[in-house]
């Protein structure tokens, strides 16, 4: 028989043998298993190598709280390191590596480093790779990292697909044993809705592990019972296999669900996990408690377990790591394990109690006052040294150990908002303190009821006193009800090593190292050993650590304190954190009306914010982007181009008091325009720094459209919005986002009205007379569809921009195509829009850049002293004023070959080079095919009295010197003859 | 409605409505909707109130409320604010036809092609949706009209039965992100 | 968090905008006031651990400016009320 050491009875499907290897021995189990059950049912107990000595180690637990038994699961792109082999679900083909060791586990060449431990005690890294700094990371760094490295990242991208959710309930319970079933009993029978979340596969907690009775039946059938009659509930939702990793803020609670993580790979379409938000105005916290170890020397062997881990293992799964098992105890729970195992068969070595007073048993041997000293065995527990209570020592034989330290309420999540648990004497434990998040209980052993009978009474009680639910408690059911103390017992006094975190490798002598080199506060023990900072957060060895430096320092443990836990409860997966926002779905894609058409000729895309963008359209023939702009550029000013420009923000502005609501918004006048006129607008922020610009028409008396630059379009509408609701709460102004509503295009050169004079409806003029340049108005098109047109130009040229209903864009578009034909109508995209704003001079995103003022622009005098607006006063400031202030420029390279970049700096032509004389900088660059030259815009000190200057363009970082002039910033059309045309 | 030579295109980028099916629910493109805002000018808030209540047969909807009607539904954007919708075949231009009746009352916006819809129907409602957004289904009833969320992008969730009938708003340039993200979770949840 | 809206209820946090300190309504009369007012004005803010008032926009929403008093050690939210009646009260205006 393969299963050597598989028991009778448990709750596993022996019928559903599973086959799983590890480290490529093939193994079998069964559904029902966890990993660390099933290779402990295959005699398999070594299971890992420790992170600093690379120690043979096994499982210490049976749950999320294992240091120890961590390995990686599955292989290829899936491979998952740091993985708890004692919560990791089994299923068929399961594939487990051991990781931390090198060649093989049972032969491990770092194991070297346990022969130095000496020189690996608490503190070493700080204390031996401080010097020289430079070693650090060039040397010492790489060699820690391979030696202690936990896993092994596969380094493929992860091609499960993971998903969040958001749930609400009345009444979140933290764990299904016996306190999380009777809350919820209570409150799903009163018809509440009710969340129950459990991190394991099977509800039932403890229940599922002992063989207590509850009622007349046996303690798992009681809670497969409760779970049977809550999952009929239509307002009870049951969330096995859901790890709630966190407290926040007003009742919302992180849940990580499992989803797939027991199947071999995802089924179709469906998510590996899921990270749910919890919306619960009351929360009760049933997440138990955990077993604590009693540190000696040489605790860490393979085999030597937590005793309620054993017992888990013969109860729920029928595996045992051994078939002869001592038992080390200083409190009645340890006897539980002993006679449990022996009524499976287990020969029961000893049970040896701390007690002098311990009880006795009638089916093996009870040492009374004697404690585990020491324990032997190369790869796995075979003997453990005995000291009885009159000093003699004894020799036990057994391949797994049972250690019973008593019990710790798991408070982790009452410490996620600040919340101190609190010191409970009669437990010697800590339980959770007064300040909990707000909405939360505790109850059962969480709360320090240990009993099964306490657990089901303060469960139902808590969840009635949560939802104020009146009327008669049902009964509770039968269950044990035996007083518990715990007396506390931490470590035995020894000579070698004795292990209090297992995963981090600290010891008791460690603890007492980092106390006698004065780390006396919690937080610095912790830092200086990593005690508790390993993937299990100390969940054994916390306790332990404390109660050696309190016992130290001469003070009790509450004295010394304790740290806080902070979320995720267990390690959590990062792909569960981005869900579905990953790869072109981390953000929203916003598309333009012309984006098929766009791709159907072959654009290429920019992203812009959420929109993509054409950039160009390059065609056949064109090898390089430059080619594609150049042709876009020129002929647009020769003839007539098209670009989407729908990104633009549009906001509907429109009340009584529009025009004085504008006034404020823009540092410049709009009271007095006409309607039927688009004017240039430039936003300030208040302390006078330019915001946003753009234009405003006005369509009616009481109506304006406002467009924003794309990437501030959601600004600028949350700006207006406080500014209608905050400050002018009277004015009579509405405002509403219409950007989608309309795909709006440019249409610019000098064919650019002959081109729409074939699209507009006839009756509508738009010659230089009846539609000059800033006119805007509503009209049709293409034989009766409304539209808006505005007389506008951001390229220096005849321009217009035309809009349509969005679902009209493409149509639109393609119109324009045809019968643009007969001027060879060129689509362009952002690079020769960008291009020709620069010929033009028109400041975009990169002089608006959140330091520049009006006057900086060369706007100075457009900002209205006859009235207040947004920033008119501190724009008024004398330091933003001076007469050496920035000023923007043009700036052309004198050899027109010669290359200039934005973010390059203006010195003198003589002097040196550094920031102390430095004149301004460049903002914009690009290559002029009108000018045939680079050009360049730009902020210079004094700049506007200093065109024709000769000047120095440097930029330190890409080593470039540049001779440039300082040229006016319209470098098209000064005049503006074009636009008029 | 006007005649023009201009063929519309659906947010999804086709000439016809898109409709999938997983298990028992459908998500089907809605191509058919005229909506514009509406909002209430400042002291005109009773003027702008009675007279939608006239077109709507109901007064305005309150708070986190949609009132269906004929030919208008409408949903509560914000204060003093509404959506009114309308069928798109009788009622391209929605704007001029509520700004002639409701004149110096309130500010008309048009916004139909503002937004795109999704109308999910069939079995699997809630499943799907808890996996887009924070909304409450479970206390979701005919008639409630929230705005919330769904995959970063500002939605309207129309409830007509929480059980059969849920219609999505969202940004019509992002109808693509918004349709896959429910794409995504009906294949996840259903 | 959670954001008890005078209007919609109790709303996810993750909705809202956060602007900062709701001191920011109260902007200086331009006919009165001195440079040291708009200095103050646009730079001065209190920095309080405990009860703050607070600027919220409920973006994912309906478009409100609410004044929020958090605890900002706490996080707790004592009241929330919707801005533009705050700015009234306040005897802002047009």
């Amino acid at each position: 028989m393969t299963q050597k050491n598989r028991l009778s009875g448990g709750q596993i499907d022996r019928d559903t043998t599973l086959k799983f290897t590890f480290d490529g021995k093939e193994y079998e189990g069964h559904k029902g298993d966890t990993l660390a059950s099933a290779l402990l049912a295959n005699n398999v107990r070594l299971m890992g190598r420790s992170f600093k000595y690379h120690r043979p180690r096994g499982p210490l637990t049976a749950g999320s709280e294992e240091p120890n038994a961590i390995v990686e699961l599955r292989g290829g792109a899936r491979q998952e390191p740091n993985t708890r082999a004692t919560t990791a679900e089994l299923f068929n083909g399961l594939m487990a590596k051991s990781q931390n060791r090198w060649p093989s586990l049972a032969f491990d060449a770092m194991a070297i480093n346990d022969r130095f431990s000496n020189f690996l005690t608490a503190g070493f890294y700080y204390k031996t790779f401080m010097w020289p700094a430079a070693f650090w990371e060039k040397l010492y760094e790489p060699i820690i990292r391979k030696a202690a490295g936990l896993g092994s990242l596969s380094m493929k991208e992860d091609p499960d697909a993971y998903d969040k959710g958001f749930r609400h309930c009345d009444l979140l319970i933290i764990g299904a044993g016996p306190s999380g079933l009777m809350a919820a009993l209570t409150a799903g029978r009163a018809g509440k809705e009710v969340i129950l979340a459990d991190e394991d596969f099977r509800m039932g907690g403890r229940l599922n592990s002992e063989t207590l009775g509850i009622d007349n039946l046996a303690a798992a059938d009681w809670a497969a019972q409760a779970v049977a009659e809550l999952s009929t509930m239509n307002n009870v939702r049951l969330m096995p296999r859901t790890t709630v990793i966190g407290a926040f803020d007003h009742g919302i609670y992180g849940a990580v669900e499992r989803i797939s993580d027991h199947l071999h790979t995802p089924d179709a379409g469906k998510p590996r996990q899921i990270l749910w938000r919890i919306y619960a105005p009351k929360t009760i916290l049933c997440a138990g408690a955990t077993e604590r170890p009693i540190a000696f020397d040489n605790n860490d062997r393979p085999g030597i377990m937590l005793a309620s881990a054993i017992r888990s293992y013969a109860n729920r799964w029928a595996a045992t790591p051994a078939q002869r098992i001592a038992v080390f105890t200083n409190n009645d729970d340890g006897h539980k394990t002993a006679s449990d195992l022996h009524a499976k068969g287990i020969k029961i070595a000893a049970v040896v109690d701390t007690r002098p007073d311990a009880p006795l048993a009638e089916n093996y041997e009870v040492l009374r006052g004697a404690q585990v000293i020491d324990s032997k065995g190369r790869l796995g527990l075979t003997f453990a040294e005995v000291k009885l209570a009159d000093g003699t020592m004894r020799t036990l034989e057994c391949g797994a150990l049972g250690v019973s330290g008593g019990w710790n309420p798991n408070v982790h999540l009452t410490c996620h908002q600040r919340g101190r648990p609190a010191w409970n004497e009669a437990l010697a434990a800590f339980v959770p303190g007064d300040t909990l998040p707000p909405g939360m209980t505790v109850a059962g052993a969480a709360n320090g009821d240990m009993s099964t009978h306490g657990a089901l009474t303060t469960g139902a009680a808590a969840a009635r006193k949560a939802l104020g639910l009146k009327g008669k408690a049902a009964k509770t059911p039968d269950a044990e009800d035996a007083p518990v103390t715990q007396t506390p017992f931490w470590y035995v006094e020894g000579c070698s090593r004795a292990w209090l975190d297992q995963q981090n490798d600290v010891t008791v002598k460690d603890v007492k190292l980092s106390h006698q080199e004065g780390f006396r506060s919690v937080e610095h023990l912790k830092r200086y050993t990593t005690l508790g900072m390993a993937t299990d957060q100390g969940k054994t060895s916390n306790m332990g650590g404390l109660a050696i430096m309190a016992e130290l320092a001469g003070k009790a443990i509450p004295e010394v304190g304790t740290t806080i836990f902070r979320p995720p409860y267990t390690p959590t997966a990062i792909g569960v954190m981005a869900g579905r926002m990953k790869g072109m779905e981390f953000h929203p894609t916003r598309l333009t009306p012309s984006h098929f058409w766009a791709k159907e000729r072959g654009a290429v895309f920019v992203e812009v914010g959420n929109w993509l963008r054409a950039q160009w359209f390059p065609i056949e023939g064109e090898t390089h982007w430059r080619e594609s702009v150049d042709r876009e550029v020129t002929a647009t000013r020769n003839s007539v181009g098209v670009c989407d420009c729908t990104t633009l923000g549009k906001i509907d502005v429109q009340g009584t008091d529009a025009a004085a609501f504008l006034n404020k918004v823009y540092c410049n006048g709009f009271a007095k325009l006409a309607v039927g006129k688009t004017r240039y607008g430039l936003m300030l922020r208040e302390d006078g720094i330019a915001m946003d610009d753009g234009t405003a028409g006005r369509l009616a008396e009481d109506h304006f459209v406002v467009t924003t630059t794309t990437a501030n379009a959601a600004k600028v509408y949350q700006h207006l919005e406080f500014l209608r609701q905050c400050l002018f709460p009277d004015m009579d102004v509405q405002l509403i986002s219409t950007t989608e509503a309309w795909a709006q295009y440019a249409v610019a050169g000098p064919n650019s009205r002959k081109l729409l004079q074939k699209i507009v409806d006839p009756e509508f003029d738009i010659s230089n007379d009846a539609f000059p340049f800033m006119a805007c108005g509503n009209i049709t098109v293409c034989g009766g569809l409304r539209a808006r047109l505005f007389r506008i130009s951001f390229s220096g040229e005849l321009a217009f921009e035309i809009a349509v209903p969005s679902r009209y864009g493409d149509a639109l578009m393609r119109q324009l195509m045809k019968e643009g034909e007969e001027f060879d109508v060129t689509p362009y995209g952002t690079e020769a829009l960008g291009v020709m704003r620069i010929e033009k001079g028109h400041a975009a995103g990169n002089e608006l850049n959140g330091t520049t003022t009006a006057n900086n622009l060369g706007m100075g005098r457009m900002v209205s002293k006859a009235k207040d607006s947004i920033g008119s006063k501190l724009s008024e400031r004398p330091g933003l004023n001076e007469a050496d202030a920035l000023k923007q420029v043009g700036i052309k390279p004198l050899d027109p070959s010669k290359k200039i970049t934005a973010g390059g700096h203006l010195m003198n032509a003589d002097g040196p080079v550094d920031a102390k004389h430095d004149q301004g900088y460049v903002t914009s660059a690009a290559f002029s095919p009108s000018l045939d030259s680079m050009i360049g815009l730009g902020f210079l000190k004094n700049g506007a009295e200093r065109l024709g200057e000769k000047m120095r363009l440097v930029s330190p970082v890409t080593d470039l010197t540049v001779e440039v002039e300082i040229v006016s910033a319209h470098f098209i059309d000064p005049e503006g003859e074009r636009v008029r045309a | 409605m006007s005649v023009h030579d201009l063929t519309p295109i659906t947010a999804l980028g086709a000439t016809t409505a898109q409709a999938d099916t997983v298990a028992d629910l459908t998500c089907t493109e809605v191509t058919d909707l005229a909506l514009a805002s509406v909002a209430a000018r400042l002291g005109q808030e009773k003027n702008c109130a009675s007279t939608l209540g006239k077109l709507l047969g109901a007064p305005p909807p309150d708070a986190g409320k949609a009132t269906m009607g004929t030919p208008y539904t409408a949903v509560w954007m914000g204060p003093e604010q509404w959506m009114l919708g309308a069928d798109f075949g009788t009622h391209e231009d929605i704007a001029t036809g509520l700004k002639a009746e409701l004149g110096d009352a309130a500010s008309v916006t048009e916004q139909t092609d503002a937004w795109t819809g999704f109308d999910l129907t069939g079995d699997g409602i809630e499943p799907v949706m808890e996996l887009l957004s924070n909304i409450n289904l479970r206390t979701l009833a005919p008639g409630d009209a929230q705005r919330t969320t769904i995959h970063h992008l500002g939605c309207f969730v129309i409830c007509g039965d929480p059980h059969a009938f849920v219609r999505i708003l969202g940004p019509r340039a992002s109808a693509g992100s918004l349709h896959h993200a429910i794409m995504t979770a009906m294949k996840s949840a259903l | 968090m959670i954001i008890n809206h005078p209007l919609l209820g109790p709303r996810d946090s993750a909705e809202f905008v956060y602007l900062g300190d709701a001191a920011m309504i109260d902007r200086p009369n331009p006919e009165t006031a001195s440079p040291q007012d708009w200095h103050d004005y646009a730079y001065l803010r209190e920095n309080p651990a405990g009860e703050h008032r607070e600027l919220w926009f409920h973006e994912g929403g309906d478009r409100s400016w609410l004044v929020i008093t958090r605890n900002t050690l706490t996080h707790e939210i004592s009241k929330v009320e919707i801005a533009r009646d705050v700015a009234r009260k306040m005897g802002r205006s047009k």
